[in-house]
C-alpha cells in the first residue's frame, strides 16, 4: 500500500466514509462522467518521497548560473538590493503564506492591515492619495492603467513613449487588443535619451486619452515629468511607470500631477525569481478611486467601536459585477507586497533615501570611468538615476560570456529590444555593487577590451 | 496600531557597508528641478519592533496552516513544505529574467517538464505557463478566441457563458472585447444541450464552462454540447478552477475543450498568500498553439530554448515568463503526487465532499440532488424564513467556534449558498469535527437565533461596518489619524 | 401620486420634469446605500435605458430611465451623503429630473397597486 504524506485518510476510514455516502467503492462517485472517455492513467512519472524530491529540484537548480555570488549589473526592470533577513522570516510564516484572500475580515485582520499599510507605503513613495493593494507585475499594472484611463475620459487611444520598457510596451499592446484601444509610440531624443518633446507634441491631441511614460526610462534617463504634464491639453491623463528607488530621490509623480503612477515592486524586498512572482503598484488620484483595478483595503470600525480593516468598494470587482467589472483581476500578488511591506519598513526612511543615494553614486562613479576606457562611449547625455547606457566596441554578448566567466553578471544587451542599437550595454548599479566590485569591473573592462 | 503608529525618529532596523562614498551626489549632478522636494515618510522602527509588528499581525490570521480552510471553488488544500523549501533554492530564486538561455537550462527544463505534465494531465497539446492567475489565464484565453478568429477574416462577438459561472469569465470575455450572453441551468444544475443549442449561431465565438460546474455537478451533456460547437466554428472554453475533481479521471481536452486555463494555486498546491500569487497556465489544442502568448518553452537537439516563433501570438501577457517562483512549487507538488497520487487525490477530494453532504443534507439541504464532485452546495433550509437567520450568519458563527465558514453567497443562481469544498488534504476527524460544529449552530439558530445573527463575538474583531468602509473610503494612514 | 416601474423606480412628474428615485423595495433588496453614480446633466436617454448606479457594499444595482428626455438636474446632495437613499428613498433620496419628450410615457407607467402586486407587498 502506497503511502502519501498529503493524503490523511487511512482504508478503514475510506470505508466508513463510502458506506455512510451509500456507495460501495469511490469509482462510484464517478458514475456521472461518460465511461468512453474515462482514464485511466496520466502517463506522468508515479509519486515520489520527499528526499528524492528534493534532490531532483536541486539537481535542476544547480544546472543554473547562479548570481547570488557575482557581481551583477542586470538590472531592465528586475534589480538586486539586499534583503534583510527579516524579510524572509516573516513572510514565511505559515499564518500569511496559507491564508486566502481577506473576504472574511474578522479572521483576516493580519492580512488586511498590512495591505493597508501597504497601500500607505506606495501612495508616500509616488506622491498618489490612493493605491490598491498589488497588481501581478509592473507591466499588467501599467496596461490596466491605460485601461483606467480610457475608463475615466472615454477615449480609446494613448501614446505611449519608445524609451520605457518594450516588455511592458507588449503587455499593454495585447491588452489594448482586447479592449480595440489604439496604442500608438513616440520617440525619445537621440541625443538626450528623453522624450522626443517635438514628436510628442505633434501627436497630442483632444481624442489622445492618456500619455505613459517611464521615470526613469528603459535607458536609465530621468524624464521632465513637469514640461511633459504641461504639454497636454486639460483631459489628457499622465500615466508614469517608476522604478521605486528613483522615488528616493526624484520629485515624487503625484507633486508633479501626474494622475496614474504604477511600476514594478520587485526591487522592495522580492528576489528575481526569472522575472516573477513579483508585484505590480497601482496608484492615482483619489477622484478616479472607483475607476480602479484591484482590491483596495479600507479602515473602519467594528460594533464595539474597535478599529479595524476591510475590502472596500467591492462593487468594482468581478465577483460582484461580474461583465461590468473595472477589470478581471481576481488574484492578485498580495504576499509579494507583504514583503515589500515588511522591507520597507526595514529600511525605513532612511534606509529607502540612502540606497537611493548609494546606487545613484555609485552609478555615476562607474559611468565616468568607464567613459576613461577607449573602446567604451557615451550613447546619451541626459540625467540618469542608476541606470546607464554605453556603446561598446565589443558584442556585447560575448563581452558578457566572458565577464562571467569572472564572475560578473553583465550589463542587458540593448539590442535585444532595439534592433538599431548594436553594442549598446545598459549597466544597472544598486547598493549591492561594492566599491571594490566597481574597481574590478573597471579593470576587468580594461583587460577584455 | 499600524506599523506608523510605532514609528519613533531617528530609529533602524536596517544596515548597510560602511563604504567610502564615491562623492556624486544627486544635489549637485542633477538640475535641482528632478530633485524631491518634500520627504518620504516610511516608519522608523527598531529590527524588533518590526518583528513583533508583524508576527502579532500573523496571529490574528486564519490560514490553512492553521484550520479547516472549506471554501467553495478555492481549493484551499494543504501547501506542502518541501514546495517553499525547494522554491527558495539560490539557484532558482536569484535568476535574472535576462540571463542567457544557456546559463538558466535548469529553469528552462523545469518549465519545460511542466509543461508537459500539466499537457497529459489535462488532455491538452500545448501549454503556456505565463499567465499570473486563474482570471488572467481566462484573459489569455478569451483573446486566443479573439485572434483565431480574426485570422480567419471572421467578427465573431458573442460568448455564452452558463448563469452559474465564477463572475471572472464573463469579466474575462468583456475585457477581450466580446459581448457575453448568460444561459440558464436548469431545474438539475446543469447547462442543457438544447440551451447551448438554441443559442449558438454564427456570431458565437466561444462557450465559457466549468466542468464539474460551480455547483460541484458534472455538466454530463459536455461531450454533446462540444459536438455542436465545433460544428459551428464556436471554441470551447474550460475553466480550470475546478479540475481537483477529475485528475487521473477524465480531461478536458478528452471532453472537447478547445482552450483550458489551470490555477496551480488550486488543483497544484501552491500557496494562496494571503491572495497571490497564483499562476494561471493556458492549454490548447495543437491547431491554436500559434496564437499562444510568447514565449513558451521548447527544446532541440543540445538545449532547452524560448520559443517565439509562433506566427499568430497574441503577444505577451506580462512581463518576462510567467510566476516561476510558483511554477517551481506546482512542479514539486507534481512529482511528489505523481500518476498515482494525483488520481487518489480527486478521488478523495470527492469523497470528502460527498461524506460533507450526507452528514449535511438533513440540515443544509442541497441545492441540486445526485453525487456531488469535489464540492457541495446547499442551502440553510428554512431558518432564513422561520427563524431569520441567513447564510451570513451561520457563516459569521462559525469564526467564533474557529473554523472558516465555505464560501457563501455563490453560486449567485442558489439563493442564500453555502458553498462547501473540503479537499482531499482534509481528514474524517476534520470533517467531522465541521459536521458537529454546523449541526450546532443549526440548533442555535433555532433555540436562540440572536447569538447566530450577532455572531461573530469572539474574534479579534466583530462585524465591521462596511458601510461606512465604502461611503467614504479611508485606503491610507494618516499622521492625524 | 407617484407612478412606478417593473424594474423598481418611482416617477413623480412636476409640469415639464420627471422626478425620478428607486423604491423603498428596492432599497430593502440592495442594502445600505454607499455610492450612487449619477447620469450626467444634460445626457440624452431613451426610456428603458441604463443610466445610472446605485450600490451597496455587496452589489450594485443599475437604475433605467422610465421615461425619454434629457437629464435636467441630478441630486447632487448624494455625492456626500449616499445614505439619504436609503433613509429616504422616495424623498430625499431622489436620484434626477428628466425633462420629458413624450409626456405620454408616463401614462404606461405602473400605478402604485400594481407595482405592489409585483414585489408583493
Amino acid at each position: 500500500m502506497k503511502k502519501y504524506p498529503y493524503l490523511p485518510h487511512t482504508e478503514e476510514e475510506i470505508s466508513q466514509m463510502l458506506s455512510c455516502v451509500g456507495v460501495n467503492k469511490i469509482d462510484d462517485l464517478f458514475m456521472d462522467l461518460p465511461e468512453n472517455l474515462k482514464v485511466d492513467t496520466l502517463d506522468i512519472p508515479d509519486s515520489k518521497d520527499e528526499f528524492s524530491v528534493y534532490r531532483d529540484l536541486e539537481n535542476l537548480s544547480l544546472k543554473n548560473t547562479d548570481p547570488s555570488r557575482m557581481a551583477v549589473y542586470k538590472g531592465g526592470g528586475i534589480y538586486y538590493h539586499f534583503i534583510p533577513s527579516v524579510v524572509d522570516t516573516l513572510s514565511s510564516m505559515g499564518n500569511f503564506l496559507t491564508a486566502y484572500t481577506p473576504y472574511q475580515p474578522e479572521v483576516s485582520q493580519g492580512s488586511l492591515q498590512t495591505l493597508f499599510e501597504f497601500q500607505t507605503m506606495i501612495s508616500e513613495i509616488t506622491g498618489m492619495e490612493v493605491s490598491n493593494s498589488s497588481m501581478y507585475d509592473g507591466a499588467t499594472a501599467l496596461a490596466e492603467a491605460v485601461l483606467m484611463a480610457c475608463r475615466i475620459n472615454k477615449r480609446s487611444k494613448v501614446l505611449f513613449s519608445e524609451s520605457l520598457n518594450p516588455e511592458y510596451f507588449h503587455v499593454t499592446q495585447t491588452y489594448c487588443f482586447g479592449e480595440e484601444i489604439g496604442i500608438e509610440k513616440f520617440s525619445f531624443d537621440s541625443i538626450s535619451g528623453q522624450t522626443d518633446y517635438n514628436e510628442l507634441k505633434n501627436k497630442l491631441s483632444d481624442d489622445i486619452s492618456a500619455v505613459v511614460v517611464g521615470y526613469t526610462n528603459f535607458f536609465g534617463i530621468i524624464e521632465d515629468l513637469e514640461k511633459i504634464k504641461k504639454m497636454l491639453p486639460e483631459k489628457v491623463l499622465l500615466i508614469v511607470c517608476a522604478e521605486p528607488f528613483t522615488l528616493g530621490i526624484l520629485e515624487k509623480p503625484g507633486t508633479l500631477g501626474v494622475d496614474i503612477v504604477v511600476g514594478e515592486g520587485q526591487p522592495l524586498g522580492n528576489r528575481p525569481y526569472l522575472g516573477g512572482p513579483n508585484f505590480g503598484f497601482f496608484s492615482s488620484k483619489e477622484k478616479y478611486i472607483r475607476k480602479m483595478p484591484g482590491r483596495i483595503i479600507g479602515e473602519t470600525d467594528d460594533i464595539d467601536g474597535k478599529k479595524g480593516y476591510v475590502m472596500v468598494l467591492q462593487t468594482r470587482e468581478q465577483h460582484i459585477r461580474r461583465d461590468k467589472a473595472t477589470s478581471n483581476i481576481c488574484s492578485n500578488h498580495a504576499h509579494n507586497a507583504l514583503r515589500a511591506t515588511i522591507y520597507l519598513s526595514l529600511i525605513g526612511k532612511w534606509g529607502f533615501r540612502e540606497i537611493a543615494r548609494r546606487s545613484f553614486s555609485k552609478a555615476h562613479y562607474l559611468y565616468e570611468k568607464l567613459l576613461k576606457n577607449e573602446k567604451i562611449y557615451p550613447v546619451f547625455n541626459g540625467p540618469f538615476f542608476n541606470e546607464f547606457v554605453v556603446r561598446i566596441d565589443e558584442d556585447i554578448s560575448s563581452l558578457n560570456r566572458e565577464l562571467l566567466k569572472r564572475n560578473i553578471l553583465g550589463p542587458v544587451d540593448v539590442s535585444k529590444y532595439f534592433r538599431n542599437m548594436g553594442n549598446c550595454a545598459l549597466f544597472a548599479v544598486t547598493e549591492m555593487n561594492r566599491n571594490e566590485d566597481i574597481e574590478y569591473l573597471i579593470a576587468t573592462l580594461e583587460e577584455l577590451l | 496600531m499600524t506599523i506608523f503608529d510605532k514609528s519613533v525618529e531617528g530609529k533602524i532596523a536596517f544596515s548597510l557597508p560602511e563604504e567610502k562614498s564615491y562623492g556624486f551626489d544627486p544635489e549637485s549632478t542633477l538640475s535641482e528641478k528632478y530633485i524631491k522636494k518634500s520627504s518620504t515618510d516610511l516608519p522608523e522602527c527598531s529590527e524588533l519592533d518590526i518583528v513583533r509588528h508583524y508576527s502579532n499581525l500573523a496571529k490574528i490570521n486564519y490560514s490553512v496552516d492553521h484550520g479547516f480552510y472549506p471554501l467553495g471553488s478555492c481549493t484551499m488544500k494543504y501547501n506542502p513544505k518541501i514546495n517553499e523549501n525547494v522554491a527558495s533554492l539560490s539557484g532558482f530564486a536569484n535568476l535574472h529574467p535576462l540571463m542567457e538561455e544557456d546559463d538558466i537550462q535548469g529553469a528552462l527544463e523545469l518549465m519545460f517538464d511542466l509543461q508537459n505534465y500539466l499537457s497529459k494531465i489535462t488532455g491538452m497539446d500545448e501549454i503556456t505557463l505565463q499567465p499570473a492567475a486563474g482570471a488572467h489565464g481566462e484573459l489569455t484565453g478569451m483573446l486566443i478566441v479573439k485572434k483565431y478568429f480574426q485570422s480567419k477574416n471572421e467578427k465573431r462577438k458573442k460568448v455564452l457563458i452558463p448563469d452559474s459561472a465564477h463572475g471572472t469569465n464573463p469579466a474575462s470575455a468583456i475585457m477581450a472585447g466580446f459581448d457575453v450572453v448568460e444561459l440558464k441551468s436548469d431545474e438539475n444544475g446543469i447547462l442543457p444541450f438544447e440551451t447551448v443549442k438554441n443559442a449558438l449561431d454564427k456570431d458565437v465565438a466561444a462557450i465559457m464552462m466549468t466542468n464539474p460546474n460551480t455547483l460541484g455537478l458534472f455538466e454530463k451533456d459536455i461531450v454533446k454540447i462540444a459536438r455542436i460547437a465545433h460544428e459551428n466554428g464556436t471554441l470551447l472554453y474550460y475553466d480550470g478552477a475546478n479540475l481537483n475533481a477529475i485528475m487521473g479521471k477524465i480531461r478536458p481536452g478528452d471532453m472537447g475543450f478547445d482552450i483550458i486555463h489551470l490555477n496551480l494555486h488550486k488543483t497544484f498546491s501552491t500557496p494562496h498568500g494571503m491572495g497571490g500569487p497564483g499562476s494561471g497556465p493556458v492549454g490548447v489544442k495543437k491547431e491554436l498553439r500559434e496564437f499562444l502568448p510568447v514565449p513558451i518553452v521548447n527544446r532541440n537537439d543540445e538545449k532547452f530554448y524560448f520559443d517565439y516563433d509562433l506566427k499568430n501570438s497574441i503577444g505577451k501577457m506580462r512581463s518576462y515568463y510567467g510566476n516561476f517562483g510558483v511554477l517551481i512549487r506546482a512542479y514539486a507538488y507534481i512529482l511528489s503526487m505523481g500518476n498515482d497520487g494525483l488520481k487518489k487525490a480527486s478521488e478523495l477530494a470527492v469523497l470528502n465532499a460527498n461524506y460533507i453532504k450526507c452528514n449535511l443534507r438533513e440540515i443544509i439541504p442541497p441545492a441540486f440532488e445526485g453525487v456531488c464532485k469535489h464540492e457541495y452546495v446547499g442551502y440553510p433550509g428554512n431558518l432564513p424564513k422561520e427563524y431569520n437567520v441567513k447564510t451570513l450568519n451561520i457563516a459569521k458563527r462559525m469564526l467564533d467556534y474557529g473554523i472558516h465558514p465555505p464560501t457563501i453567497y455563490f453560486p449567485l443562481i442558489v439563493h442564500e449558498a453555502l458553498m462547501i469544498e473540503p479537499t482531499e488534504t482534509e481528514s474524517k476527524e476534520t470533517l467531522d469535527n465541521f459536521i458537529e460544529i454546523t449541526k450546532k449552530i443549526v440548533q442555535e439558530a433555532k433555540t436562540d437565533p440572536q447569538i447566530v445573527i450577532d455572531s461573530p463575538h469572539n474574534t479579534y474583531v466583530r462585524k465591521l461596518d462596511e458601510a461606512k468602509a465604502s461611503r467614504k473610503p479611508k485606503v491610507r494612514w494618516n499622521k492625524s489619524s | 401620486m407617484a407612478k412606478y416601474t417593473k424594474t423598481h423606480e418611482w416617477v413623480t412628474v412636476e409640469g415639464e420634469l420627471a422626478i425620478v428615485g428607486i423604491t423603498k423595495y428596492a432599497v430593502s433588496q440592495l442594502g445600505e446605500v454607499v455610492f450612487v453614480e449619477l447620469p450626467e446633466e444634460g445626457q440624452e436617454v431613451e426610456k428603458g435605458e441604463s443610466i445610472c448606479n446605485v450600490e451597496s457594499t455587496k452589489s450594485a444595482s443599475e437604475v433605467f430611465a422610465p421615461v425619454s428626455g434629457i437629464v435636467r438636474s441630478v441630486n447632487e446632495e448624494l455625492e456626500d451623503s449616499p445614505e439619504l437613499v436609503s433613509e429616504d428613498p422616495e424623498n430625499k433620496g431622489w436620484l434626477f429630473k428628466i425633462e420629458m419628450n413624450r409626456q405620454e410615457e408616463v401614462e404606461d407607467l405602473l400605478e402604485e397597486k400594481a407595482y405592489n402586486e409585483i414585489t408583493g407587498d
